[in-house]
């Protein structure tokens, strides 16, 4: 995703699998793959870790901070606590 | 490794640390004695560090803004040796906000300002856990919130290290900067306990 995601813009983490596209190193947990959470904010640019894994050049991609309803995902726990997961801008859509 | 006659997965480890060593200073990558600085600093790290931050912080409006503004020049403010650490981040907690930090991937962990992560912070029990349980989890090493104070579970899965900077505890009002510093300790730091005044 190459458009720079304002704070509060509603992202979901993509469905992806090394098991599924190949030979992959993708850093978002398996809790929130698939699940929809906020921009909090963008942290900075950093080497992309799907490139550094595999000794490649590695490009700077945005870094966001994504809050996730913590009840929501695991369908327990107190309402109001949330999650909140740094994940490159490549590992999120439009939600 | 064909014709070196030897397998990585079965070395010794000290044996291969030392090829691997030899190898580093023998292509001009790096010297002994760096690699000895490196491990001195390494070793020189604490939470000490952590809470001499803390403590500054909770005296020093101006040094909190720092600190929650950018981690690292907070850090190197003090001292502290930053070069080559990943960006610290600082996350307050609040009368609303309590924050716990974990790392579900790894076991990324702020180690230039609080040293070598404690055994359990790597468990996989510990990381499972906080994200899924975090009031049942730390309520086991004793700390229960009111129902009113939010918990924020910072999963540490990127290019940052989070230290958590607590509420300063009842009863310190007149405590200069080194007894303040004297009760926080690295669990503070990462949200499963909070400071108290002793």
């Amino acid at each position: 995703m190459a458009l720079p995601l304002a704070p509060g813009a509603p992202v979901r983490v993509r469905l992806d699998w090394p098991e599924a596209r190949g030979p992959a190193h993708i850093r978002t947990p398996h809790y929130v793959r698939g699940r929809q959470g906020t921009i909090v904010r963008h942290l900075g640019d950093f080497p992309n870790p799907e490139d550094l894994a595999f000794a490649r050049p590695a490009a700077k991609l945005p870094l966001y901070h994504v809050r996730f309803d913590q009840p929501a995902i695991w369908h327990e726990g107190a309402g109001g606590d949330e999650l909140l997961v740094e994940i490159f801008g490549s590992w999120l859509e439009p939600a | 490794m064909a014709g070196t006659g030897m397998n990585p997965i079965e070395a010794d480890s000290g044996k291969l640390l030392e090829a691997v060593r030899a190898l580093l200073g023998a292509k001009g990558i790096v010297t002994a004695p760096e690699i000895a600085e490196r491990i001195a600093l390494t070793d020189a790290a604490n939470p000490g560090q952590g809470a001499r931050m803390v403590a500054k912080a909770w005296l020093d409006p101006a040094y909190r803004a720092l600190m929650l503004g950018d981690g690292t020049a907070a850090a190197e403010a003090l001292g502290i040796f930053m070069r080559g650490a990943p960006p610290l981040g600082v996350l307050e907690n609040t009368a609303e906000m309590h924050h716990l930090v974990v790392c579900t991937l790894c076991s990324c962990y702020p180690r230039a300002v609080l040293g070598y992560p404690p055994f359990w912070f790597k468990s996989a029990a510990y990381r499972a856990r906080a994200v899924r349980d975090p009031r049942g989890l730390i309520a086991e090493w004793g700390t229960v919130l009111p129902a009113d104070v939010k918990v924020r579970v910072v999963d540490s899965t990127a290019d940052y290290r989070w230290m958590v900077l607590p509420l300063r505890p009842a009863g310190t009002e007149r405590w200069d900067a080194a007894r303040l510093a004297g009760i926080v300790r690295e669990g503070d730091m990462i949200g499963v306990t909070v400071p108290k005044a002793t």
